[in-house]
């Protein structure tokens, strides 16, 4: 079982929360007409074998969206906070 | 090297099976192949074994870090079936099923493919038209495929819940009776044996850590046992492939994801086929030693960790009990789990890559040991004709920027979800 710290709710089962992945993914501006950005954006991740920035969602919490660190191989977690609070 | 037979089994047992043979050598790595296979699973050297045999390449070598079949092959619920319905899946899985038919006696290696039957429930009328939808395609395209109903499905498997309080009420169900299961690791151990008479080096407990290149070209590999040149390299490293294809800059629709099974302890025999249930993911078997073969979901999360978390035991002990409920007081022996490479429409790639002299073989997600015959067959040709056979030409890595994802489930570019 993999524990959570989330920054309203404290430490808290990963079973209370849902996995939408890679955080550092980042949607392009939504006038972009070029496919490449958009294509990558949608299909394409770096999956790291290591440290991975990860969005979770509290949704049997506080419902937010935090962005987690966390190691790949070991599921060591190096730190999580409110994704609102992180500047894209 | 011998063949076996019955006639050799019969002469090594009078000499107290102290004469047989070792099943493929443990050669040095020679300084230069023709074509290098990463990765000792069953893709790698299926691959091998169909580029010596179909295409007379024989200066081949497979270099895998471990053990042969020591990834997912020897991790896997070794379901074997062919009820794929999208163009691109339906007739390369169709071929795979084929070539394990008559596996055994092509490699000269009892792989124990047992062709028992799969039945893949529906536990609604929507559900049984999507499956009615899919026989429908699979017989269209000769291969075979039932539809059941209740009454029929509760004649066949009377051990399921088919009580009032059942959650999901079985419905019916699509059966598959070519469908089975086989001996994984007799799976790389047959291709193995097969592809090292045929001339192939396999080079084990030997890491590759990135590449030789002639500018733009890669020319080979290095490893922990030093440089291998060849100009073609094959990519077979399932859950490590976008590693792999990140130290050639190359980057991929993949994520990895941890996938576990669970055996039981042995009872006698009860399951005599492959049940699928439809309302969650979940399936069971019996293996020859009697032991339940079960598997579930995905752990959720990106992992490289080849080993499970417990709420995925939990959730597939519940999907147990809740369609078999006279195994509830089973228990569980082991239980582990194998790094899956995850695609983003749950479809494999087979195909070259945009770095001249790289080709890859990954993405099977969680459903690629069917897939070892027909995968590697198609490998082997892409690779000795620079070009893709008709059955793996939608498994190509430009389908997601051109709009061709292969998405058999409908689930969309969520990796953990396919
Ligand atoms: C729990 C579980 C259940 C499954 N159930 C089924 C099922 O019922 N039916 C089905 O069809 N499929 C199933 N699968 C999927 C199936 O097991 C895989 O898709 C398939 O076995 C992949 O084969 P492979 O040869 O590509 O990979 P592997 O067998 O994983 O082989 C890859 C090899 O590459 C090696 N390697 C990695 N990196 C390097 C490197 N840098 N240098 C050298 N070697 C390297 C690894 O050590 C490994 O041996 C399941 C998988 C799991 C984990
Ligand atoms: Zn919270």
């Amino acid at each position: 079982m993999i524990r959570l710290n989330c920054p309203v709710c404290g430490l808290r089962d990963e079973t209370e929360f849902t996995y939408l992945g890679d955080a550092t993914a980042r949607r392009p501006k939504m006038d972009e007409t070029d496919p490449k950005p958009w294509v990558d954006f949608v299909f394409f991740r770096d999956n790291p074998r290591g440290s991975h920035k990860e969005y979770w969602h509290h949704v049997l919490g506080c419902r937010q969206w935090l962005i987690v660190e966390r190691d790949t191989v070991s599921h060591d977690i190096s730190s999580s906070s409110l994704a609102k609070d992180v500047s894209a | 090297m011998a063949r076996y037979s019955a006639f050799s089994i019969f002469k090594n047992a009078l000499g107290g099976n102290r004469g047989w043979p070792r099943a493929w050598r443990d050669p040095v790595a020679k300084p230069q192949y023709d074509v290098i296979i990463v990765g000792g699973g069953g893709h790698g050297l299926a691959t091998a074994y169909y580029l010596a045999k179909e295409h007379d390449i024989h200066n081949v070598a497979v270099i895998e870090r471990g053990w042969l079949g020591g990834g997912n092959t020897g991790r896997n619920t070794t379901i074997v079936r062919s009820n794929y319905m999208l163009p691109g899946n339906t007739m390369f899985y169709e071929r795979s099923m084929r070539l394990w038919e008559n596996l055994s006696q092509d490699l000269n290696f009892n792989v124990m493919m047992s062709q028992r039957g799969q039945f893949h429930l529906g536990h609604s009328p929507a559900q049984m038209d999507g499956l009615r939808r899919r026989g429908n395609i699979m017989r269209a395209h000769g291969i075979d495929g039932e539809l059941i109903d209740r009454a029929e499905v509760q004649r066949r498997l009377p051990y399921l819940d088919y009580s009032e309080n059942a959650r999901f009420p079985i419905v019916g169900a699509l059966y598959q009776g070519r469908a089975g299961t086989a001996r994984h690791d007799a799976v790389a151990w047959g291709y193995a044996r097969a592809a090292d008479r045929l001339g192939v080096d396999i080079i084990q407990q030997c890491e590759v850590l990135g590449y030789l290149w002639d500018n733009d070209r890669i020319v080979g590999v290095q490893t922990t046992k030093g440089d291998i040149r060849a100009p073609k390299v094959g990519l077979a490293v399932a859950g490590n492939t976008t590693v792999l294809a990140e130290k050639a800059g190359v980057r991929l629709p993949i994520e990895t994801h941890a996938l576990q099974a669970f055996v039981t302890e042995p009872i006698k025999p009860f399951i005599d086929n492959v049940v699928s249930f439809g309302a969650a993911h979940f399936y069971i078997s019996q293996s020859d030693k009697g032991g339940l073969v079960l598997g579930g979901d995905l752990d959720g999360y990106n992992s490289y960790a080849q080993r499970g978390g417990l709420p995925i035991v939990n959730h597939t002990m519940a999907a147990a009990k809740s369609l078999v409920p006279a195994i509830s007081r089973q228990r569980l022996l082991r239980h582990w789990a194998g790094a899956m490479d995850m695609t983003m429409d749950g479809s494999p790639i087979i195909a070259k890559l945009p770095v001249e002299g790289l080709y890859l073989n990954g993405g099977w997600c969680y459903g690629g040991f069917k897939a070892t015959p027909a995968g590697g067959w198609c490998f082997a040709w892409t690779i000795a004709k620079d070009e893709p056979h008709k059955d793996n030409a939608e498994f190509t890595l430009s389908r997601f920027e051109q709009g061709y994802q292969i998405d058999e489930k409908a689930h969309g570019p969520q990796a953990n979800l396919q």
